[in-house]
């Protein structure tokens, strides 16, 4: 007999437990699927979680993209600890790209260490503008922020096409729809020859660093907390809520505008169309897989980097379309919500007793 | 350009044809919210509607199959977020957003071998009549049934909710699921039923798209539609015979755009195609800037989990 009984308090080392748990039942779904789709699971599974950071390059490339997936999902951690619901950090990456892009232009060819922090810093700005919009709006008109966040992704996206296709268009580009190369005094410094990693991996870091601080050793930090455990606590409490909306927002947008320009001041180089594959949007899964904790998101941000990498490798190898990535990160986020149940019910599994008989 | 009835006739033709997804997903949608339910998978139900109705059609070659697959498939991935969210309890948002994302990505993993095939010719009904009578013809007639379907849908809705008892308990339960339940009511039964429904109008809404809007296969192809939707609630404040009006609005800035792009007017193609969508975001802060008319019908328990301990 199964007995479900509701926990009294919750346990810290299942609350941090349960994301394992969710990644190995990912793995086993993952396989099932596999399964049915005609390849023997472990091969196929070893082509996507082992065969692509086999080797330094590939470890390399794991780092490169969780530098910008652990920088968008600490900076949506301070939004979703406060109940906000910004899930447009893709479109704040974007504008940020074209904010730091636009001014990586202005400074072609020219050289000069100051270059490269004015790009990043602009780049920054421009998510934390784009991110005021729906914040605005939310705390001015009561309007609801998911729908607003999500609709500028496609607003963002159509800006980029627009610049990149035209005012933009690399003047002796044949026109591709893509910028000039930036300036080598506009790139990202690369960290060991021969490997894409790049100086923006300690930008992430320091970031995360600076958010941990504010998160747990400042007043503002507790603000935040409070306001997502109880709004009418919050407010009894007398914390100004529309401050807090608009700061959360702020940051979260700068932490993507960041992810953006460091994107495009790193491995890429220039703007063109595709310039994040939907960081944005797998981030909202890193943040929560890593409990919208710093610790948690580092560790959180490389497993679904993973996911990338293994959809890119299984490509090649077993001609499965590079989406396959994007089932499994739904799947651990699927997992992971699912298994919280564990986190406020215990499950006990009771014989009959004696006396019972 | 002279001024051709006609053709005006055809461009409203257009636009009915454009909102069907939407009042379609909407419409389902909005039983589930008014259930107190938030699901925010709706783009990622459209998409697997869309693909399971092209691949069922190019299988089976009977559109039949295709659209009641369309809307079996859209049932069944939204059985997953049913399972979550009412049985185990989960955060409808991420729930959700999980949902759209799993949604997109098996799409596009079932959909690999179905790029490039032609559609197949969807039975349009009352041809004869759209060519011979000018502006209401083409108004009128020649559509496909699915669309005549969305257009009784909402105000099938309107009545289902407001005049059954069916319709009374979904609204109730939406309202106060506590008090509800102290009635006897059957609280995540009721919010499964009409989660199941909603998957199977985004299914049908998706197969639309993929069987007679576009009748091809295209990864994405749903485009935000999905979303649109969900703001079309909103923008409904919960109303079924406002969806159809919000659609229909949509529905004309698409088609508006798309001929103003074939015009060669001189607006950057990106501008016009984002237009929607910024419409959708005016739309919401005009409607959202009162908020006693939202919450009027905003259904009270929306998106909060309901545990009834036993």
């Amino acid at each position: 007999m199964i007995k479900v009984e509701k926990r009294n308090d919750v346990s810290r080392s299942i609350y941090f437990l349960t994301p394992v748990l969710a990644i190995f039942l990912t793995l086993f779904g993952g396989g099932i699927i596999f399964f049915i789709l005609g390849f023997n699971p472990i091969e196929a599974l070893k082509f996507f979680f082992i065969t692509p950071i086999s080797d330094l390059y590939g470890l390399s490339e794991l780092l490169v993209k969780a530098t910008p997936l652990c920088l968008i999902a600490i900076g949506l951690s301070f939004c979703f600890k406060s109940n906000n619901w910004n899930i447009g950090a893709e479109g704040q990456l974007i504008f940020g790209g074209i904010v730091g892009g636009g001014v990586a232009l202005l400074f072609y060819n020219h050289d000069g260490f100051y270059v490269l922090p004015i790009i990043i810093l602009s780049g920054a700005f421009g998510g934390m503008l784009f991110a005021m919009i729906p914040a605005i709006l939310k705390t001015y008109f009561n309007t609801n922020e998911i729908l607003v966040s999500l609709m500028l992704v496609y607003v963002a996206k159509l800006l980029l096409d627009y610049l990149v296709v035209g005012p933009w268009s690399n003047p002796e580009g044949f026109n591709f729809p893509e910028t000039r190369q930036f300036s080598e005094s506009a790139r990202m410094p690369i960290l060991f020859d021969g490997l894409r990693i790049h100086a923006g991996i300690f930008i992430t870091l320091i970031t995360v660093f600076l958010s941990w601080l504010v998160l747990y050793k400042t007043y503002l930090g507790f603000q935040i907390k409070v306001s997502g455990l109880s709004l009418k606590t919050a407010k009894y409490a007398g914390f100004k809520g529309k401050t807090m909306i608009i700061f959360v927002f702020m940051i979260s947008g700068a932490c993507a505008g960041l992810a953006g320009v460091g994107e495009i001041t790193g491995p890429i180089g220039q703007l063109h169309r595709n310039i994040s594959p939907d960081y944005g949007f797998t981030a909202i899964i890193v943040a929560f897989l890593g409990r919208l904790n710093p610790i948690g998101i580092i560790f959180a941000s490389l497993i679904v980097a993973l996911t990338y990498l293994g959809a890119e490798t299984a490509q090649i190898f077993l001609q499965v379309p590079k989406y396959t990535g994007q089932v499994f990160q739904g799947m651990i986020l699927f997992f992971l919500l699912g298994s919280d149940y564990l986190l406020f019910f215990k499950i006990k599994f009771l014989g009959l007793k004696k006396n019972e008989l | 350009m002279s001024f051709d009835l006609n053709f005006i006739g055809i461009l409203i033709g257009a636009i009915m044809a454009s909102s069907v997804p939407l009042i379609l997903a909407a419409s389902g949608e909005l039983i589930t919210e008014r259930s107190g339910v938030l699901n925010l998978g709706v783009e990622g139900m459209m998409i697997i509607g869309a693909i399971s109705g092209f691949a069922l059609m190019v299988v089976t070659d009977n559109l039949f199959f295709a659209v009641v697959g369309s809307m079996l498939s859209g049932l069944i991935i939204s059985l997953i977020f049913g399972l979550l969210t009412q049985s185990l309890l989960t955060n409808h948002v991420a729930t959700g957003l999980a949902l759209t994302i799993f949604g997109i990505g098996m799409s596009a993993m079932i959909g690999k071998n179905f790029v490039g095939i032609p559609g197949k010719e969807f039975p349009l009904l009352f041809i004869n009549l759209k060519e011979s009578i000018p502006f209401l013809g083409p108004v009128f007639f020649g559509h496909s049934i699915i669309l005549y379907f969305a257009f009784g849908l909402p105000f099938l809705t309107n009545y289902f909710l407001k005049k059954t008892k069916t319709g009374l308990i979904i609204r109730a339960v939406g309202d106060s699921p506590t008090s509800a339940s102290n009635q006897g009511i059957n609280v995540t039964l009721v919010r499964y039923s009409c989660i199941l429904y909603g998957g199977a109008m985004c299914g049908l809404a998706g197969a639309y798209l993929s069987l007679i809007y576009t009748p091809q296969w295209i990864e994405n192809m749903t485009g935000g539609r999905g979303w649109i939707a969900l703001a079309l609630v909103v923008f409904a404040t919960w109303s079924p015979i406002k969806v159809l009006i919000g659609a229909l609005i949509f529905g004309g800035i698409t088609i508006l755009q798309l001929h103003m792009q074939a015009v060669g007017l001189r607006i950057p193609v990106q501008l016009l195609s984002a237009l929607p969508y910024i419409m959708t975001i005016i739309v919401l802060v005009v409607i959202s800037r009162d908020s006693r008319k939202i919450k009027l019908n905003t259904p009270t328990s929306l998106g909060q989990i309901f545990y009834k301990e036993k």
